[in-house]
């Protein structure tokens, strides 16, 4: 393009120099969220390592460590056969399934803020947790987990997707999907599948409410790599499909209106984060059962520091989600040891307060537009 | 750009009833009628942003509807009334989105990017507010914020959609001559809706004017308005000074 006119007054730039310059800031307003990212991988690793360190038996920091490199990058150095045990057998993967869960209910909560352009948006917006819920209290009510231990864990992701199939259905008519319609359509289903829930305790015994109950509340303990193995491959399906999406979820902040115009195909990318965030947000809470606010608060708090751009922001979100419930977790085994908390209350507990502080603080946070 | 018998309903409403309208390369449309006629409605679905319940909408002689999202992007720039953004985003950002249907997935950020943005942030005169968030501006920023990032898409149709309805007068001279100069220079065609009848007749070659969703008068800017066609298009009593026979000016006098 030839260069354009200028009103009025001011300003010849946009020569080369000009250009050249604009670059050099377009490239210094990469270095902090770059930074950003940096320090948040940084705390992942150490949340990591503390995590797997403290418990009941008290490991060292610097062996702790040595043990999760040596074995995670499969080099053949002599490790202490009782750390190892602890650390890789015991303590690792559930660290690590607190890390995935909490990475992917913070990338599918900034992805669904950012499709609703709706601060209140979480994960379960969709009704996909509490239709996994349902799933898997059903497959306890009947008495699947002595059946074999999959079963519950399946019902539940199966739960989570046909909540989002009818929920979508009914706010989508002739190829177009109406957010506002989702958003009730999903908080009804969700109200719904919670009295069916309540329902079902009237009709079970103390042991199986008490199974049930746990669940609601989000449940790390007893994770093994089993676990991971069977939630990493969805949630990364979902959380990398919706980072493929940034651009679009960017541009959808400013209407769909406007994102159409643009050359967004708009309903072909609201149906992709649906189906994404489903999945990823389905597989989490199918094996860990509901963990509240993290998909709420990660993204606000992270939001505010690196800025609206999904490019930036759900990768930020996932690692910080991932720290967070991890260190979240830990709480929970060591707060009250030997008795643990259910993961879900410390989230609350922890997360809530401090959210408010930044509410109080930072008005810009609910000032979407 | 042809529409043939174009015809919009929502939820059982008429918007539009049977519109044909056309939109000659290179010129500058106006669409005039008073609220609720339907000029918003026209402009989406001639911009291939709605799709008309009845009718169709004619690019090159295919339908625009078949037109990929992104291809149509490239051609036709839109900007609608009250432009919307998620806090935060910076006066660049913004315009960059204006780049969305050039940059493929994983594509880089090229030269061409850079100097589209670039033009279009100077010739809307917001450079100096590119490290901003836009939602610190005054209103007449954003305005021409979002009409860089239209002109960032480098569009050959530009859809204005009340383009002036918030600007002081000198923004809105600004605008106006910024897009017929845009227009000239680049042989863009500009489609917008105006509510100022002395603006449309100043700047505008062509208007089209609605009326309850169809199309009450369409003409050469200076033949069509007269004192009669304002009386039942806007229910106003007016005088319209002519200059040889050519309308220059509309006086409004009473309802």
């Amino acid at each position: 393009m030839t260069t354009l006119r200028e009103p009025g007054s001011a300003r010849k730039a946009a020569a080369p120099a000009g250009l050249s310059q604009a670059r050099g800031r377009a490239h210094a307003a990469l270095l902090r969220p770059l930074a950003l990212l940096a320090g948040f991988m940084g705390l992942l690793a150490v949340s990591v390592v503390v995590a797997t360190a403290v418990g009941t038996v008290q490991l060292p920091y610097g062996e702790t460590a040595r043990v999760v490199l040596v074995k995670a990058l499969g080099l053949g150095w002599p490790l202490d056969p009782t750390y190892e045990a602890i650390v890789w057998t015991v303590r690792l993967p559930r660290v690590l399934a607190a890390g995935v869960v909490g990475l992917a209910l913070a990338v599918c909560g900034a992805a669904m803020q950012g499709l609703f352009k709706n601060p209140l948006a979480s994960p379960d917006i969709l009704g996909v947790s509490s239709g996994g819920a349902l799933g898997a209290v059903v497959g306890i009510f009947l008495g699947w987990p002595l059946v074999n231990p999959w079963l519950v864990p399946g019902a539940a992701f199966a739960g989570a997707l046909a909540t989002l199939a009818v929920v979508y259905a009914l706010a989508t008519r002739g190829g177009r999907t109406d957010l506002a319609t989702l958003l009730l359509a999903g908080v009804a289903v969700s109200s719904f599948a919670g009295a069916v829930i309540a329902l079902l305790y009237h009709f079970v015994e103390d042991g199986v409410l008490r199974q049930i109950v746990y669940w609601l509340m989000g449940n790390l303990a007893g994770k093994r790599w089993e676990h991971l193995a069977v939630m990493a491959p969805p949630v990364a399906v979902g959380c990398g499909g919706l980072w493929l999406l940034s651009r679009e979820l960017n541009l959808l902040m400013g209407g769909e209106d406007d994102a159409r115009a643009l050359g967004v195909p708009v309903e072909r990318t609201k149906r992709w984060v649906m189906v994404l965030a489903a999945l990823a947000t389905g597989a989490a809470v199918s094996v860990t059962g509901v963990i509240g606010f993290v998909g709420l608060i990660v993204p606000h708090i992270v939001r505010l520091l690196i800025g609206p751009d999904h490019r930036w922001l759900l990768p930020a979100s996932g690692l910080l989600g991932a720290s967070f419930l991890i260190l979240a977790d830990l709480l929970a085994r060591t707060a009250f040891s030997p008795v643990e908390l259910r993961t879900g209350i410390v989230t609350a507990l922890a997360g809530v307060p401090f959210f408010l502080y930044l509410l109080a603080k930072r008005r810009a946070m609910v000032r979407w537009s | 750009m042809r529409a043939e018998a174009v015809s919009y309903r929502v939820h059982g409403h008429t918007i539009l009833q049977g519109v044909d309208a056309h939109v000659v390369s290179g010129e500058f449309l106006g669409i005039i009628g008073p609220n609720g006629a339907g000029k918003t409605t026209l402009m989406r679905v001639l911009a291939g942003l709605a799709r008309p319940t009845a009718g169709r909408v004619l690019w090159q002689g295919r339908p625009l509807t078949e037109l990929p999202d992104r291809e149509r992007a490239r051609r036709i720039g839109f900007v609608s009334q009250n432009p919307a953004i998620g806090f935060g985003f910076t006066v660049r950002d913004v315009v960059s989105m204006g780049r969305y249907p050039y940059r493929r997935l994983f594509e880089g950020w090229r030269a061409a990017d850079q100097e589209a943005v670039q033009a279009a942030m100077a010739a809307t005169g917001v450079s100096h507010l590119e490290d901003r968030p836009v939602t610190d501006l005054s209103g007449g920023e954003r305005q021409r914020v979002f009409l860089a990032r239209a002109l960032a898409q480098q569009p050959r149709v530009l859809f204005l959609d009340e383009p002036i309805a918030n600007l002081d007068v000198r923004y809105q001279l600004e605008v106006l001559n910024l897009v017929s100069g845009l227009r000239e220079r680049h042989g863009w065609t500009v489609v917008m809706a105006i509510h100022d009848l002395n603006w449309a007749l100043r700047y505008c070659d062509r208007l089209l004017v609605l009326q309850a969703g169809r199309v009450a008068a369409c003409g050469a800017a200076q033949s069509v308005l007269n004192e009669d066609l304002i009386a039942t298009v806007f229910g106003v009593k007016s005088r319209v000074e002519r200059d040889g026979g050519r309308a220059v000016r509309v006086e409004f006098l009473s309802v």
